[in-house]
C-alpha cells in the first residue's frame, strides 16, 4: 500500500455548520494527505461558504473550520477549486475566501471529476 | 450524490463477462436516510453481478448503521443486522469511523472501556480510523459515496 498513489478529489457541497459533514470531509482530506496521496478539494454550491473569511461560529456553539482549512497547505493539500457559478450566486469574490482557490466553470468541473482516480462527495 | 448508482436494474453483468471489479463504499447518511438502503441495495446488486465489495466505510451519520441498539419498525430488518449478514456471507469489511462513532455512542469493547460506557457496536462491524477508508480507496477499482 505504501507505494500506491492515487489522485483524490473531495467535493464539498454542504454549508459549514448545521451538521458535521464539512469538518468530517476535511478530516478525510488530511488523512489521505497523511497517506501521501494527491488530494484536491472542490467546493460547490453552499459548500463555498466553508471558505468564507471571518467566520464566528462560537455564537452558535460551533468551532470554526479555519484551523483545519489552514492545516491543508501544511499537508501539501494546495489544490483548492471553487465552483465559479456558486461564487457568483452567493455574491462572493475570491478575495473573500481564506485560501487561494481556483474558480472552475461547470465544464472545467466535469474535466476535473474525470481526471481524478477517486471522487468523494460530502 | 450517488444514490442513482444504487439502482439494481441495469447493473447485471453481461453473460460471460470477464470483468469483475472491486468496490469500496463510503456511507454518510444515518439510519433514516435512503443512503443506507441504497448502499445495501448496491452491494447486493454488485455481488449478484459477480463483483466484490471489499470494504464499506461508515462515516459521519453513517456510523449509526453499526449500532446494535436501533429497534427497527415492525416488519423491517435492522440495517445493522442486514449488513452483518451480508458481510458474513461475502467477506466484506464493515468499518465504522472511530471518531464519528464515539461522538454518536457507537462503541466497541475497547472504546466502551475507555469511556466507561456500554458496548453498542453490532457484531460483524469493527471500529477503526479513517486510514482504513484511504486504504480501501487504494485497493479498490471503484469507490462510491452514498451521501
Amino acid at each position: 500500500m505504501a507505494a500506491m498513489k492515487k489522485s483524490f478529489l473531495l467535493i464539498c457541497r454542504r454549508a459549514p455548520y448545521g451538521q458535521a459533514l464539512a469538518r468530517e470531509a476535511l478530516d478525510v482530506a488530511l488523512t489521505a494527505a497523511t497517506f501521501d496521496q494527491q488530494v484536491a478539494l472542490l467546493f460547490m454550491g453552499d459548500g463555498v461558504l466553508q471558505l468564507l473569511k471571518a467566520q464566528q461560529p462560537a455564537a452558535i456553539a460551533q468551532k470554526a473550520l479555519d484551523k483545519q482549512l489552514a492545516a491543508l497547505p501544511l499537508y501539501d493539500v494546495e489544490t483548492i477549486y471553487v465552483e465559479a457559478d456558486a461564487l457568483q450566486t452567493l455574491g462572493l469574490a475570491l478575495s473573500d475566501l481564506v485560501l487561494p482557490a481556483q474558480p472552475l466553470s461547470a465544464a472545467a468541473i466535469a474535466e476535473q471529476i474525470a481526471a481524478h482516480d477517486i471522487v468523494l462527495g460530502f | 450524490m450517488s444514490a442513482g448508482a444504487a439502482k439494481t436494474a441495469g447493473f447485471a453483468k453481461p453473460a460471460n463477462s470477464p470483468v469483475s471489479l472491486t468496490f469500496a463504499l463510503l456511507v454518510l447518511g444515518g439510519v433514516g436516510s435512503q443512503s443506507q438502503i441504497s448502499a445495501l441495495n448496491f452491494t447486493r446488486a454488485a455481488l449478484g453481478a459477480g463483483h466484490r465489495v471489499l470494504r464499506v466505510f461508515f462515516f459521519s451519520e453513517g456510523v449509526m448503521a453499526g449500532s446494535a441498539q436501533n429497534v427497527p419498525a415492525p416488519d423491517t430488518d435492522a440495517i445493522a443486522a442486514q449488513w452483518s449478514a451480508l458481510a458474513a456471507a461475502h467477506q466484506i469489511d464493515l468499518v465504522v469511523c472511530a471518531t464519528s462513532a464515539v461522538r454518536r455512542g457507537v462503541l466497541d469493547s475497547g472504546e466502551a472501556n475507555r469511556y466507561d460506557r456500554a458496548i453498542t457496536l453490532q457484531n460483524g462491524f469493527e471500529i477503526s480510523g479513517l486510514g482504513q477508508w484511504v486504504e480501501a480507496c487504494l485497493l479498490a477499482d471503484r469507490t462510491l459515496t452514498f451521501g
